[in-house]
Parts: structure tokens; sequence; C-alpha cells
């Protein structure tokens, strides 16, 4: 169907998250049917970003700029690290315009149960940068998984030398949440990080 | 084929986008894997967390099929036990060493009480420490590496025993260690027959002699066999309760 060229497309979109094979051949149907308006552009798009994204050597963030964006911007807070798993969380984290400090990537999660080890996440550039000084506080916002605790309480560890204020993400009610359709851990926590009134 | 039971949740990783491959420990068919569709969504994520308690299902065509895994919560140990560095530790310690050391679809059913003994407990904290150490010793018996600390090797007698010996997994009296002592693991006093009630729960230093008496049997006896290390999880617990005995001992150095 198409040509071992439109497989190795659709094989290749399929690939990417989100994307099965059906809503991959659809993709590359659209793509093929408007060559010139949309499978052109998006090919130099993609050829641009691979010659000019890289990770930012200071947070691990991805940016055509080295530092990136939010590293060279003096208007940030740079008293406040935010430390995120990956460039998806942080991307999140920029959305929601409610964190004005800097973060760092750490590159994954500790497994417990085997996987990533200390030394496969970016944790010396973390404490290179916090060594240098003007940092106050560390927001660890990990997933709210047992890898994500774990890691935490990790980095917790890995800080307490620096004197610096160590926080993690709060745990509980998502807003818009209704308490009854919360599973028991969930609410679990959220009843023991309640706060006054 | 099915079944259901009670089972913890002794690992799951992402398998696709949206989907994981879980194990589950359950009394009556021991560690067993399955496919959880939507395990990694988030409305399934949190069930499947290491540690949890879940009234568990699986399901296959035939029984040689990996099978489909569906649970409900039934108790979230692993959410109870996030908020502390040790407990979370000794929870995923735990777990990841029945997911290793098990065999898959064998019946267990000492090594699940003792388990869910543990998570159902985890509220005791430091304390529990005792507990994993005990249930190591279960889970070393059960696959037939059982320690004798019941009498001396040496002597025989079943007084004043402090030491076990790394190659043969039996107790030696203190008196009997004589120049060996330095050779020998020591025994916890919250391991020995005779403990008093007062010692049961022992102290950091004696959780971490009972953490290496034990981490020294599972890392050459299970896991050696198998050509593996103990699980990082397992080590990681290990620096932790060392790091809490030297902190009290150097607090009782200072005093």
């Amino acid at each position: 169907m198409g040509g071992p060229e439109v497989e190795a497309l659709i094989a290749l979109l399929a690939k990417l998250p989100g994307l099965g094979p059906r809503s991959a051949r659809r993709a590359a149907l659209r793509l093929l049917q408007d060559p010139e308006g949309r499978m052109v552009a998006l090919a130099a798009a993609l050829e641009a970003a691979r010659r000019a994204v890289h990770p930012c050597s200071r947070c691990g963030n991805l940016d055509s700029r080295d530092p990136c964006a939010i590293c060279a911007d003096p208007a940030r807070d740079g008293s406040v690290l935010c430390v995120v798993e990956s460039v998806s969380d942080l991307w999140a984290l920029e959305r929601s315009g409610v964190h004005r400090g800097r973060y760092h990537v750490l590159g994954g999660l500790l497994s417990p149960l085997g996987g990533l080890r200390p030394e496969d996440l970016s944790l010396a550039p973390l404490l290179a940068r916090i060594a240098e000084g003007g940092v106050a506080e560390v927001i660890v916002a990990l997933a709210a998984t047992v890898d994500g605790a774990a890691t935490g309480h990790w980095l917790s560890d890995r800080l307490r030398p620096f004197g610096v204020a160590v926080t993690r993400l709060a745990h509980g009610v998502p807003v818009g949440g209704s308490l009854e359709i919360l599973d028991d851990g969930t609410l679990a926590t959220a009843l023991r990080a309640r706060r006054p009134l | 084929m099915e079944w259901s039971a009670p089972a913890i949740v002794l690992s799951a990783r992402d398998f696709g986008e949206a989907d994981r491959i879980a194990c589950v420990l359950s009394a009556e068919h021991g560690a067993w894997r399955g496919l959880v569709r939507g395990g990694a969504g988030r409305r399934h994520g949190g069930t499947w967390q290491a540690g949890n308690l879940l009234a568990a299902r699986w399901v296959a065509r035939l029984s040689d099929q990996l099978g489909g895994l569906s649970g409900e919560l039934v108790h979230p140990a692993a959410a109870l036990a996030m908020d502390s560095a040790l407990t979370s530790a000794l929870l995923a310690a735990a777990c990841a060493l029945a997911d290793a050391a098990l065999p898959e679809r064998e019946p267990h059913p000492r090594v699940f009480a003792g388990l869910f003994a543990l998570v159902s407990r985890l509220a005791l904290g430091p304390p529990l420490l005792a507990e994993l150490v005990r249930w190591e010793l279960a889970l070393l018996a059960d696959l037939g590496y059982g320690l004798d600390l019941s009498a001396c090797a040496q002597t025989g007698t079943n007084q004043d025993l402090r030491w076990v010996s790394p190659r043969t997994g039996r107790a030696v009296s203190d008196a009997a260690a004589g120049a060996w002592r330095a050779h020998l693991l020591p025994l916890p006093a919250f391991l020995r027959e005779e403990a008093a009630a007062d010692t049961a729960a022992g102290d950091a230093a004696q959780w971490r002699d009972g953490l290496r008496l034990t981490g020294h049997f599972l890392a050459r006896d299970v896991f050696g066999a198998q050509h593996r290390p103990l699980p990082p999880a397992r080590t990681l617990l290990y620096e932790r309760v060392d790091a809490i005995a030297r902190d009290e001992q150097a607090s009782i150095a200072h005093a």
C-alpha cells in the first residue's frame, strides 16, 4: 500500500507518543496529500529543530539558546530552584505560569525496584549550581509515585549539607475533584497534609 | 483461566503508553505477572504502586499466557509510606526482594503473610525494621537457605548466642567465637530466642546488624546463585539504616 517509502513514514510516525498505526496512517496520508504545503514545511522545521535545539548546559531544558531562555532571564527568581524529572514536566510547570524561579531537569527517577541508579541522574550539575550560592530553596516537583518519593528523599539527603530549604509539591485533592471519586491513598495523603482554614 | 485473591503489588513497569506489566504476590498463587490495561493512566496509576494491597483478579485464556491483571485498592500502603524516607525505603526494599527472589507462580504463603504484616503496619515506623529482618529470614528459609539461630554451632548451647557464621549460617555463642569474632556476623538481640519483650524491636544498630546478616545470605545464596546483585532498593535501605545507626552512636559518644 503506497510503497516502502509510505510504509517507512507511517512506521516512523507510529513511534511518536500518542500515535498508533492507525493515527500514523492518517497523519501520513494528510502529509502526502499536500506535500508542498505541509510536508516541506514539516521537514524544514524538523531539520531546523535538529540543528538548533540542544539541552541547556545549566538546567537541562531543551532550547535553541544555551543557557536557555529561562536560565538567561534576569527577571527570574534565582533563589528558588524547581527540580523536575523531565523536560515535559518543566514545560507543564511553565504552561501554568505559577513558578517564577528557575529549574533543573533531573533526567529521570531513581527506581528502587531496578532501573535508573543515582549515577544515571543529573545530580552533579545540580549540586554545582547550589554550591555557586544564591539558591535558598529547592522545590522537588517529582511524580507522586514510589519512584518519585524515593528520588525525593534521596535528593533531600544529598542537599542537606548545603543548608538550603528543600520542599516538595503537595499531594491531595485535585482542583475540581470530588472526594468520592478519589482513591484511598490520595485521600489519606490529603488528610495528613491539611492546613488551617 | 482466572483467579481472584488479595495480593500485594511487588512491581509495575510501563508497557506502551497506557499499560503496565505488574507483578503481584498472593498467598495462594505466589508471585504472578500480568498485563494491566490502563495501568499507567491517571485513573489507575495510584493503584499499581509497589506495596499496595489489592483485591486482584487475573484472567487469561490459557494458563501459560501472561494474562490480564485488574485490581481494586484495599490498602494504599505506598501512599502512606511516601512521606517517610525510612518507611518508603523499607517498603520498596521488601517489595524488590520478593519481586526478584521469588520464583513465579509458586505459592509462598509464609512470605505473603509476612509481607502483608509489614504493609499493614507501616505506621509503626522504624521498629518495623526488626519485622523486616524476621521476614527476610523467613524468605531465606522458604527459598531453602534458612539460618539456624537456635543453638551454637560449636558447643550446642542456646545461651549467650551473639554471632552467626557467614559460611554456614549457624549461630555461635560469644564464648565459642573467641578469636574468630572479627570474621563472624553479629546476631542482633531481637533475633535471639531469649530476647525479652523490651528488646524485641531493637535499635538502629541492631537493625543495621540484622540487615547486614540477612543481606549477606540473600546476596550470596539467593542472588549470587543468579549472578545478580542485591536489588538497589535493599542496598539503599541498608545505607539509610547504617547512617541512622552511626548518627545515634555519634550522639551517644558526644553526650
